[in-house]
């Protein structure tokens, strides 16, 4: 059995020296830790918007998309948190990039023929815009990738960066994990079942026992530095993921054995279950074999479903060890009281991708 | 940490072949891939030519037998991946870490195009499989599946240097001791989307691209795939024929000066040719050979111009853009692009820069025009430059 695991050949640390969060909760800027949770009716969870001109020129926010602003606020919020300046490298991760720019310029070639086109949709399009906005903003040349690989595009952008620093190639490096939700993406991953047919309450999203899930739309970003710091939020022990498994028991028994834990070791394993009960059904199984008598969490019906919603988990568990809080709006097991030292984040794509993120108290 | 990285094995699709063999001779014969649009459905044929791949949807299928989702862009990939593979023949290769590391910048868009046409005049209207695999992400997931890749495999979408990008990651996962085995590059297929998005910046030269020419009127835009296959010092010493080359330098920089033009002083590629350089241990007067990025833009050719004359004057290696050959294949190019570079140590060769008449006047420099075989080929630097500043520079070197 082949586990992918950059952090078995580490000679270094990996902290979270900080984070930022844009989703449909009240995440980002200074206010309480999930205190104030958001309900919503319906099947669409749109991300809260913050005031951009604390962060972009008001001339540039006319012409940027919803993501570019949320990716380029939630970037900067950041890099403020972490009291970095001018990061090490920049790498995003997305898996439909830039929907809106994308959609209005597919929508003008059709109806207009192909003719009189303005470019600025088609310029603002690619899926490295994001990167390069934050790139162009902070005037920084140095290292910037994108990764669009459906729901493991941050979880690429993520070993990129440990990888960045386990070559000593750069230090603070931002990484983060950007979606939309447009109009024309909701009504087709709609039509593609992905979403409930009926309207919901998404507190009360695990109990429909319906097939389908909501979606969520949002911006999450971490600076990463080997430095250690009383500042640092978290330790990252280790993250890996993997393609169509035959042995997922094994191989997340074998990614704790290699950071010599086992799963009584955890504190709180948090799961991307959605409400898709095809979709939760693999997270139940899993968490009955390996996590039985561990205390569990959820957070998807707090930002919906969206290909980088593991930012919005990671963002969670980072504030968790942090703060030394755990909301209670995110707990299956509603007994729990000790403060979380070791948090594990399982998540799934479609029952294809399986991603582990290990994160720790510093 | 500090072990090499080997390439093992090349594929490659473009307008002016189906696979490395065809390559080399329209190279040879000074075969240009432009022409009349004849696959995309859309008004600017006759008036805009464009580098096709000379077949069809259908015959391409037959090359590579049916897909889950048949977009023409994973079909191109699959055609160059799957060439690659079979080139680098790795002996027991189930019992290797394999990866796969794929770029593109549109993914299944060609499809959606077909898609969107039903559902603007009605949302409840549209094929859905047309749209099932839209995502960048679908293309590499689909042909990863045909090549009966597992252990790893991920997306890059930097616009015009995304696959110099994927092959830069690839090269660090096996370096990180992540994999042994990597196929890396990038597909792009032409779209109405990019067709007219390029047209839109009036960027597109009616006539054949002139890359490098002080007349030069914009690009030509193409498709195709291209891939390498790096592999470890522990797997090169077991492969059955030598390894072509090693990896030895890369180097990824932004220009951070604005969303798609490129600083006159060449900021962003001017750090990434010098960031290779420096990570390859080599000198300026070490390379033998520049596969430029070469678009045929006056932004791009001036920018890069500029920046080729900071690092190298006054001693210039022989320079070409093969973009005169395959026209601009985007997220492709930089594959592509690393095949040439490859196939130019393994055969000693300097590919022409066609249509080349008359030098930058702000240039000392000018590309090579003929083809030139025999050379002796140590290190080749290929440039890889994108929307959004993204700067690649790759160096190949002889073993």
């Amino acid at each position: 059995m082949y586990i992918f695991n950059i952090f078995g050949s580490l000679t270094m640390k990996v902290y979270i020296r900080s984070s930022a969060c844009i989703s449909a909760q009240n995440t980002f800027g200074k206010q309480g830790f999930l205190t104030d949770v958001v309900e919503y009716e319906g099947t669409r969870l749109r991300a809260i918007e913050p005031d951009y001109k604390q962060f972009i020129d008001p001339k540039q926010i006319r012409r940027m998309s919803h993501v570019i602003k949320m990716g380029v606020s939630a970037a900067k919020e950041c890099l403020i948190n972490g009291d970095v300046e001018m990061p090490g490298a920049i790498v995003t991760g997305t898996a439909f990039g830039c929907m809106e720019d994308t959609v209005t310029f597919l929508t003008r070639i059709i109806e207009q023929e192909e003719e009189l086109l303005p470019p600025t949709a088609f310029i603002q399009s690619t899926h490295n815009t994001v990167a390069a906005q934050i790139a162009l903003m902070l005037q920084c040349h140095a290292y910037n990738n994108t990764f669009v690989h459906k729901g493991m595009s941050f979880e690429s952008a993520l070993l990129d960066a440990t990888m960045l620093l386990n070559e000593h190639e750069a230090d603070n490096i931002l990484v983060g994990g950007t979606e939309e939700m447009v109009d024309t993406s909701f009504t087709v991953l709609t039509r593609l079942g992905l979403y409930k047919r009926e309207p919901v309450t998404n507190l009360s999203l695990y109990n429909y026992n319906s097939k389908g899930t909501i979606g969520g739309e949002g911006a999450g970003f971490f600076l990463l530095t080997d430095k250690p710091s009383p500042d640092n939020q978290a330790e990252l022990l280790g993250h890996t993921f993997f393609y169509k498994p035959t042995d997922l028991e094994k191989r997340i028994t074998a990614f704790l054995h290699e950071q010599s834990l086992t799963a009584a070791d955890i504190d709180l394993v948090i799961t991307g279950k959605n409400g898709d009960i095809r979709n939760d059904a693999v997270y139940t199984r899993v968490c009955d074999s390996l996590f039985k008598n561990i205390t569990l969490a959820v957070y998807r019906h707090l930002c919906g479903e969206y290909t980088v919603a593991s930012t919005f988990a990671l963002w969670l568990a980072t504030n968790i060890l942090k703060q030394g809080v755990v909301p209670k709006a995110i707990l299956e097991t509603p007994e729990f009281t000790a403060t979380p030292k070791k948090i594990l984040l399982y998540n799934h794509y479609q029952n294809k991708y399986h991603s582990l993120m290990l994160v720790s108290a510093i | 940490m500090s072990q090499s990285v080997y390439v093992a094995g090349v594929g490659v699709i473009s307008a002016i072949g189906n696979n490395v063999t065809e390559h080399l001779s329209a190279f040879e014969r000074g075969e240009a891939g432009m022409a009349d649009i004849t696959l995309l459905n859309t008004i600017h044929r006759h008036k805009l030519p464009v580098a096709e791949v000379k077949l069809t949807d259908e015959e391409l299928i037959a090359i590579t037998g049916p897909t889950t989702h048949n977009s023409r862009t994973a079909l191109l990939s699959l055609v160059a991946a799957r060439e690659a593979l079979n080139d680098a023949a790795i002996p027991n290769l189930q019992e290797l870490r394999t990866g796969f590391v794929s770029a593109n910048s549109v993914g299944g868009m060609d499809k959606s195009e077909d898609f969107f046409v039903e559902f603007l005049a009605d949302n409840s209207k549209g094929k859905l499989k047309n749209v099932f695999d839209h995502e960048c992400g679908s293309m590499t997931e689909i042909v990863a599946d045909q090549l009966g890749i597992t252990d790893f495999m991920t997306t890059i979408s930097t616009a015009c240097s995304s696959s110099a990008n994927a092959i830069f990651y690839a090269a660090r996962l096996i370096k990180n001791n992540m994999l042994d085995v990597a196929v890396a590059g990038g597909v792009d297929a032409l779209t109405k989307f990019t067709l007219n998005g390029f047209n839109t910046l009036m960027i597109l030269d009616k006539e054949f691209c002139k890359p490098f020419d002080e007349h030069r009127e914009g690009l030509n835009l193409g498709e195709g795939a291209g891939y390498v296959v790096l592999v470890s010092d522990k797997v090169a010493k077991t492969l059955t024929k030598p390894a072509y080359c090693k990896l030895s330098g890369y180097n990824n920089s932004n220009d951070a000066y604005h969303q798609t033009a490129s600083s006159p002083e060449g900021t962003g590629s001017y750090m990434a040719m010098k960031g290779a350089l420096a990570k390859s241990d080599l000198q300026p007067s070490d390379i033998s050979y520049i596969n430029l990025h070469g678009t045929g833009t006056q932004n791009n050719d001036s920018a890069e111009g500029t920046a080729v004359k900071r690092l190298f004057d006054p001693n210039y290696p022989p320079v070409s853009s093969t973009k005169s050959f395959t026209g601009h294949t985007l997220g492709a190019s930089g594959g592509i692009e690393a095949v040439f570079s490859v196939l130019s140590i393994k055969h000693g060769l300097i590919y022409p820069n066609l249509r080349f008449k008359t030098r930058i006047s702000d240039l000392p420099f000018e590309p090579e025009t003929k083809y030139l075989k025999g050379q002796d080929i140590k290190h080749v630097m290929s440039n890889s430059f994108g929307f959004g500043g993204n700067c690649t520079s790759l160096i190949f070197s002889a073993v």
